[in-house]
């Protein structure tokens, strides 16, 4: 499945995403590919926002439809 | 425009592989540092966004540095002198690479540096030795200044100090900064920078690829995939970009598992708060709240009661009076320099009033919100809980930044649309900030006048330019070609903001606002002086008539607050002030100057960073719209 299934609460692995610009970003903020992340919030059609340890990103609704996870 | 001279000035240094002559490039704003002789070292102050940076430059160096912390608002390099040492801020980054602005002036300065004084938040471990490691890869000397321990230790954090120190291999201090502790230790550690633990892998593959064990600062950012330091180190660049950033979070990974232990895993009140900004049943009523509080400062407590003040009693009342006395003594009343000087449009009359009266305590209000919410944490959380609004005008929520920004200066906000992610969003965004965005002296002057006429008008008012801002987006976002970026920020932890960062902060953009307005309503002054003396303004009211009179139904006198528009559009708009509107002539009048022609200095920046195709384009788009809708607004309303 892709990001922008998931519902707050749930906590995923990221699998695999598309964009290299993104991906180079998303290492550096600790949530790259292979990692755990829980879904701190989601706002509707909007952004959603992940979490690892006390990291906190937003990410974009288009950009989450281009990151596949799976549930943990 | 700062970050331009620093690029240049840091360009031309790195260019010049001998470091001492390249010393002489680097002064820039007036900051410019003497290097007499071939000592002292340099020592670089990396950090990621939001760590504190600017508080440990004062501390070292004593010389006041603007403090904007979000992406983009600056890209501007500090620098000063500590003992023998000169000492360099770079902006805030995530990583060295040359992914914007802020990357690419960060990256030029860390390849010189001697040394690096790298600050990591110690509640934000996972994200900021990401770039400590990068740092170590680089070869460079570095010593790790762990700010904020307060807040780790608060929120349950416990960090194995020694443990973190063996594995990087670098002093680590810890450090509250904004309370002065452990900055004495920070100094005493600074002569004990050494460089830390190189990822073995790297080093086997820095082997293979390149035949050395010790790489620089261009060899690692060469395999990093950086073209521009592959040319500079003479090693071909590796696409190798992926394979190493995830080796080093890997490693960064397993070190912050062996030195941090989370006792609570949450992070108090800040962070339930943050919750409640993004999301939208809390937010937008948080936003509506940050609002009515910013209407309730500026549009309230100094547009009527302090500026009813100062230009009003003091200005227009005593000022105003004595310097044309002063003027009356030595000039004949009716000649052209008298007229230029103390006349209805004079330099030192006019001029002085709406610049120090008027503006001057509106801007420092405006700038003083900015400045809170910037160092508190909320412009990010804003920007996520506006993403979904945003991309229906093909922007996405960090766009928020150049659009708050312009209600600041649209000039800094053109500046800034740089921070967007592609040419696309760049156009659509200086499109908005040119035709819909009032500067807040524009804001200033529109909102003295609105609270004059109640809080109906002020709704109409911002309804019908919301409504403007929401249908040229949408157009512009139909009509462009390509592909916008998505919003992908990090949430820094909520910060009650220092007061001294903020009053600083505030009267470094009030100090640029004035040198910037000052000279331009200057001109603006003598521009209106000539066409009132030599008869000009009479026959461009003539001209305009059929336009302000007859289409716009307003006084013949308003077309002066236009060809002032031409100048400053606040300046048209304090032009209005004076003169004798019904309130639903005023309406129009200042929906029409809302929507008018930039400000000259904008245009200027519009020009540089868009191009004068493009420029030109909005600037006819916004003359052309500002008296089509103010027009059919007028006939609307006006006549029923």
């Amino acid at each position: 499945m892709t990001l922008d299934m998931v519902q707050r609460g749930d906590t995923v692995r990221i699998l695999k995403i598309e964009d290299p610009q993104v991906r180079f970003q998303a290492i550096r903020f600790g949530i790259g590919e292979g990692t755990d992340v829980r879904c701190a919030e989601k706002l509707p059609a909007g952004p959603i926002v992940l979490r690892r340890g006390r990291q906190e990103i937003a990410i974009g609704r288009d950009i989450a439809r281009t990151i596949s996870v799976e549930a943990v | 425009m700062h970050g331009h001279h620093g690029q240049h000035g840091l360009q031309g240094a790195v260019a010049t592989p001998i470091r001492g002559s390249a010393h002489g490039h680097h002064g820039h704003r007036g900051h410019r540092v003497d290097h007499d002789g071939a000592a002292g070292r340099w020592i670089v102050l990396v950090g990621n966004p939001n760590t504190g940076k600017s508080v440990f430059f004062n501390v070292l160096t004593g010389i006041y540095v603007d403090v904007s912390n979000f992406p983009g608002t600056t890209v501007d390099v500090s620098q000063g002198r500590w003992e023998d040492d000169l000492i360099l801020d770079t902006p805030g980054i995530y990583g060295v690479a040359a992914f914007n602005d802020e990357e690419r002036v960060a990256r030029d300065i860390i390849v010189q540096a001697d040394m690096v004084l790298n600050i990591v938040d110690a509640v934000h471990m996972e994200r900021d030795l990401f770039l400590t490691q990068q740092l170590i890869d680089m070869g460079i000397p570095l010593v790790v200044a762990l700010n904020m321990m307060d807040e780790a230790e608060a929120q349950g954090l416990k960090i194995d100090l020694k443990q973190l120190e063996e594995s990087l291999g670098v002093p680590v201090i810890p450090t509250v900064a904004v309370k002065q502790q452990g900055m004495e230790a920070l100094k005493a550690a600074i002569p004990n920078a050494r460089r830390g633990q190189i990822d073995p892998t790297l080093v086997t593959k820095l082997r293979s690829w390149y035949g050395t064990d010790d790489p620089t600062p261009e060899i690692l950012l060469a395999a990093e995939g950086d073209e521009e330091m592959a040319a500079r180190c003479g090693f071909p660049a590796m696409a190798a970009r992926e394979e190493l950033y995830l080796h080093r979070r890997q490693r960064v990974n397993d070190l912050i598992a062996r030195a941090v232990t989370d006792t609570r895993g949450e992070g108090g009140f800040g962070e339930t708060l943050g919750r409640w900004m993004i999301r939208p049943l809390t937010g937008v009523p948080f936003l509506a709240g940050v609002l009515v509080l910013l209407y309730l400062l500026i549009g309230s407590l100094i547009a009527q009661q302090i500026v009813g003040f100062t230009e009003k009693t003091v200005m227009v009342g005593v000022y105003e009076p004595f310097v044309r006395g002063l003027v009356g003594r030595v000039l004949a009343p009716d000649s052209p320099l008298s007229v230029l000087l103390a006349g209805e449009f004079g330099l030192i009359t006019m001029t002085v009033t709406y610049i120090v009266g008027l503006l001057l305590p509106l801007v420092i209000g405006f700038y003083l919100a900015l400045a809170v919410m910037e160092d508190s944490g909320y412009l990010p959380r804003l920007a996520t809980l506006v993403d979904r609004a945003l991309t229906g005008f093909g922007l996405n929520g960090r766009a928020i930044v150049p659009l708050i920004l312009g209600l600041g200066c649209v000039t800094m906000a053109t500046m800034t649309t740089r921070i967007l992610g592609s040419q696309r969003e760049r156009r659509i965004a200086v499109a908005l900030l040119g035709l819909t965005i009032p500067c807040s002296a524009q804001l200033a002057v529109i909102t003295a006048m609105l609270a004059g006429l109640g809080p109906g008008y002020a709704a109409l008012y911002t309804f019908i330019i919301v409504a403007i801002l929401v249908a040229v987006g949408t157009v512009l976002n139909l009509l462009l070609p390509g592909k916008s970026t998505g919003l992908l920020i990090d949430l820094p932890p909520l910060r009650v903001p220092r007061p001294i960062n903020v009053v600083k902060k505030t009267l470094g953009k009030v100090k640029m606002f004035l040198s910037d307005a000052g000279p331009l309503f200057a001109l603006g002054s003598i521009l209106l002086s000539v066409l009132q003396i030599s008869g000009g303004l009479q026959g461009i009211q003539g001209l305009l008539a059929p336009l302000t009179v007859g289409w716009m139904q307003l006084p013949r006198e308003a077309s002066t607050a236009f060809v002032m528009g031409f100048v400053r559009r606040d300046f048209g708009a304090a032009g209005l002030l004076t003169m004798q509107l019904t309130p639903m002539q005023t309406l129009v009048a200042l929906i029409t100057l809302t929507l008018f022609v930039p400000c000259i200095a904008s245009v200027m920046m519009l020009f540089k960073e868009r191009g004068w195709r493009e420029a030109v384009v909005v600037w006819v788009g916004c003359l052309v719209s500002a008296f089509v809708v103010g027009g059919a607004l007028s006939q609307l309303l006006i006549r029923g």
